[in-house]
C-alpha cells in the first residue's frame, strides 16, 4: 500500500477543507473498500480523511421519511426496528451484502459509493477505462460473466456490486452531501451514473463533496417487499442476478410498485416501464412474466454472460411472486 | 551558516504557527516539517558529512520517526501506547508488531475472515483496518478469549466436534462464532450459516463449525 498522510476531521467543514486543499484526498469510513483498492494499488490516494468522529451515524424516523445517516453500519442499519418497520427492504437487501465482519465496518456513504468489481479494474496490470481512463476495457472481449447486459458502453460493461444501492434506489431515497457551496440532495436515480464516455466517474458526487448521510421517503411498500439475490455462492457472493420489489396491494389489485436490478448494469437499474405496466392489473404469473419481458427490452449480453438474458427475468418473477405472495 | 541557521529558524516558526491552527490531530504538518528540514539539513551538511548521513540511512530513520502516529489502544485488557504508519493495519500491528500472531492472515482482502477480531466488542476483518482509525478502541484476539489456562467454551467445543482441520482459519471462525452467539445469530442452522459465511475453511468443516456453535449456544454461557 501506498503510504499516505491521515487526518481525523471533528467537523464536516473540515472534511470538505481537506477535499478542496487536496484534489488527491479521500474520505475514509468504513474504510472495506477503500483499503482494499489501496491494497491491490487500484486507488492510492495521498490523504485519507476520517469521518467517523462527525455525528452522522443516527437513524431517525422524521415526518414523511427515514433519516439515515452516512457513517450508520450496514450492520446497524440492516437491524435498526424504525429501518425493519418502515423499509424492511432496504434490511433484506443490506442482510444479503457482504458478510457479517464486513457490514459491522461498511457504512451507508461508503457503500453508495462502492466501487465495481469488475476483475480487470482490479488488476493494475490490464487495461481498464474506469482505473485509467483512455487505457481500452479489457471485459469487453475479456472474461465478463459477472458484467452489464444494460447500459453499456464501448468504454465499460462493469456493474455497481451494491445491493444496498438496488433497493434504495426501488425505494427512491435521496442522498444529502455538502460541499464548498452548501448541502445539495440528489435523488438516487441521478447518483449513480451509466459509464458513457467517462468511465472513471462511478456517481455525480463531486470530488470536493461529503455525503452526511440520505433520506428515504414514506411508502406503504414495507407488507409486500422482497429482495432476491441470486449468486454463485450460497451467502458471500457478488450478485449475479438480483431484483427489489416494493408494492403496495389492494386485494390481489396491485396499487403501486417499484422495482430494481442489480448484477446488470453501472448502476442500480429500475424498471420503470415494468412498474408502469403492472400498476393497476391483478398480481399473477402472466402479468409478471409480461412484466419481465418488458423489463428486458434492450438487454445486451457479452460473451460470457448470455446466461443473464434469462436468469434476471427468472429472478424478476419470482420476486414479485415472493412479494405478492402469490404462489404457482 | 549563519544564512542557514536563519533559514531553518524561518521554517520552525512557520511551522510552529501552522501546528497551532490545525487543532485536530493530524501528520500534515510534521510531513511538511519532514519535508522541509530534510532539505535544510541536507544544505547544512558539508557534502562529506552528507554523505555520511545518507550511508547510516538518517532519512529514512527521520522519516520513520517523524511519520509514525500516536495510538492508544487496548488489546485484550493490556493497553498499549505506540506510534504507527498510517498505512499499517490493525493485523499486521497485531502480528508484526506486537507479535500476537493467534490472528491470522489469510487473503488479506476482507474475502476470507481469518483476521477477525472482536473492536469493542463487535467483530471485523482486521486486515481492512487501518490501526490508526482504532484509537481509543477495545480489541480482543483469540488469545484475549481463554481465562489463563481454561479454555473459552467456544474453544472447548471446536475442540470436542473437530471443528477445523488444518487450524489456520480457527482464530477466525472462533472470534465470529462467539460474535454470531453475542449477536443474536445463532438461533438455527440457516441462521448460523448465513451469519458465519465471512468465515471461509478450505477443509471444510463447516458441519462440525456449526455443531460446536450450536451447543454453545444451547449451553448459554456465551
Amino acid at each position: 500500500m501506498n503510504n499516505f498522510q491521515y487526518k481525523r476531521v471533528s467537523s464536516t467543514t473540515a472534511a470538505i477543507s481537506e477535499l478542496s486543499k487536496n484534489p488527491a484526498a479521500k474520505i475514509v469510513a468504513g474504510g472495506t473498500n477503500m483499503i482494499d483498492l489501496m491494497k491491490y494499488g487500484v486507488m492510492a490516494p495521498e490523504k485519507l480523511v476520517d469521518i467517523n468522529r462527525l455525528n452522522f451515524d443516527d437513524i431517525r424516523k422524521q415526518p414523511g421519511m427515514l433519516h439515515i445517516g452516512a457513517t450508520v453500519r450496514n450492520a446497524v442499519a440492516s437491524e435498526n426496528a424504525d429501518v425493519l418497520k418502515y423499509q424492511p427492504l432496504l434490511s433484506m437487501a443490506m442482510l444479503s451484502g457482504a458478510s457479517a465482519q464486513l457490514r459491522n465496518k461498511a457504512t451507508m456513504g461508503g457503500n453508495l459509493l462502492q466501487r465495481t468489481r469488475c476483475s480487470y479494474f482490479y488488476d493494475i496490470s490490464a487495461p481498464c477505462n474506469k482505473r485509467k481512463p483512455g487505457s481500452g476495457c479489457s471485459a469487453i472481449g475479456g472474461f465478463n460473466r459477472m458484467h452489464a447486459i444494460f447500459g453499456t458502453s464501448t468504454s465499460c460493461i462493469a456493474v455497481n456490486p451494491s445491493d444496498m444501492n438496488v433497493a434504495l434506489t426501488a425505494l427512491d431515497a435521496v442522498i444529502l452531501v455538502s460541499g464548498p457551496k452548501g448541502d445539495r440532495k440528489i435523488p438516487i436515480a441521478d447518483f449513480h451514473r451509466l459509464p458513457g464516455a467517462t468511465p472513471e466517474l462511478d456517481t455525480t458526487l463531486d470530488k470536493k463533496e461529503v455525503i452526511t448521510g440520505l433520506v428515504i421517503p414514506d411508502n406503504n411498500f414495507a407488507a409486500n417487499s422482497y429482495y432476491l439475490k441470486v449468486r454463485d455462492r450460497a451467502s458471500y457472493a457478488f450478485a449475479l442476478i438480483s431484483v427489489a420489489v416494493a408494492m403496495e396491494l389492494e386485494g390481489t389489485t396491485i396499487k403501486d410498485i417499484r422495482l430494481a436490478m442489480g448484477g446488470v448494469a453501472h448502476k442500480p437499474w429500475r424498471l420503470k416501464e415494468a412498474e408502469e405496466m403492472l400498476k393497476g392489473k391483478q398480481a399473477s404469473v402472466e402479468n409478471f412474466k409480461m412484466a419481465a419481458e418488458l423489463a428486458m427490452k434492450g438487454a445486451k449480453a457479452y460473451q460470457y454472460n448470455a446466461f443473464k438474458l434469462k436468469l434476471a427475468p427468472n429472478t424478476m418473477v419470482q420476486a414479485l411472486k415472493t412479494a405478492s405472495g402469490i404462489k404457482a | 551558516m549563519l544564512v542557514v541557521k536563519t533559514e531553518i529558524n524561518t521554517f520552525m516558526k512557520e511551522n510552529e504557527s501552522r501546528e497551532k491552527e490545525e487543532m485536530e490531530l493530524t501528520g500534515n504538518s510534521r510531513r511538511d516539517f519532514l519535508k522541509k528540514s530534510s532539505l535544510i539539513t541536507a544544505v547544512a551538511l558539508t557534502p562529506v558529512a552528507a554523505v555520511k548521513a545518507s550511508e547510516l540511512r538518517l532519512d529514512e530513520r527521520l522519516s520513520d520517526a517523524i511519520e509514525q502516529m500516536p495510538l492508544n489502544i487496548e488489546i485484550n485488557g493490556k493497553t498499549y501506547n505506540l506510534k504507527v504508519e498510517p498505512r499499517t493495519t490493525l493485523l499486521d500491528l497485531l502480528r508484526e508488531k506486537l507479535n500476537l500472531t493467534g490472528t491470522k492472515k489469510g487473503c488479506d482482502q476482507g474475502q476470507c475472515g481469518a483476521c477477525t477480531v472482536h473492536i469493542d466488542g463487535v467483530r471485523a476483518n482486521s486486515c481492512l483496518q487501518l490501526a490508526i482509525m482504532n484509537d481509543g478502541a477495545k480489541i480482543t484476539t483469540i488469545e484475549g478469549l481463554a481465562k489463563g489456562d481454561e479454555l473459552h467454551p467456544m474453544q472447548e467445543a471446536f475442540i470436542k466436534h473437530d471443528g477445523f482441520q488444518c487450524g489456520y482459519c480457527t482464530p477466525g471462525q472462533i472470534m465470529s462464532a462467539v460474535a454470531c452467539i453475542h449477536e443474536g445469530h445463532a438461533n438455527s442452522e440457516t441462521e448460523i450459516r448465513e451469519f458465519m459465511s465471512g468465515n471461509i475453511c478450505r477443509c471444510g468443516a463447516y458441519a462440525n463449525i456449526v455443531n460446536a456453535i450450536k451447543e454453545v449456544k444451547a449451553g448459554g454461557n456465551v
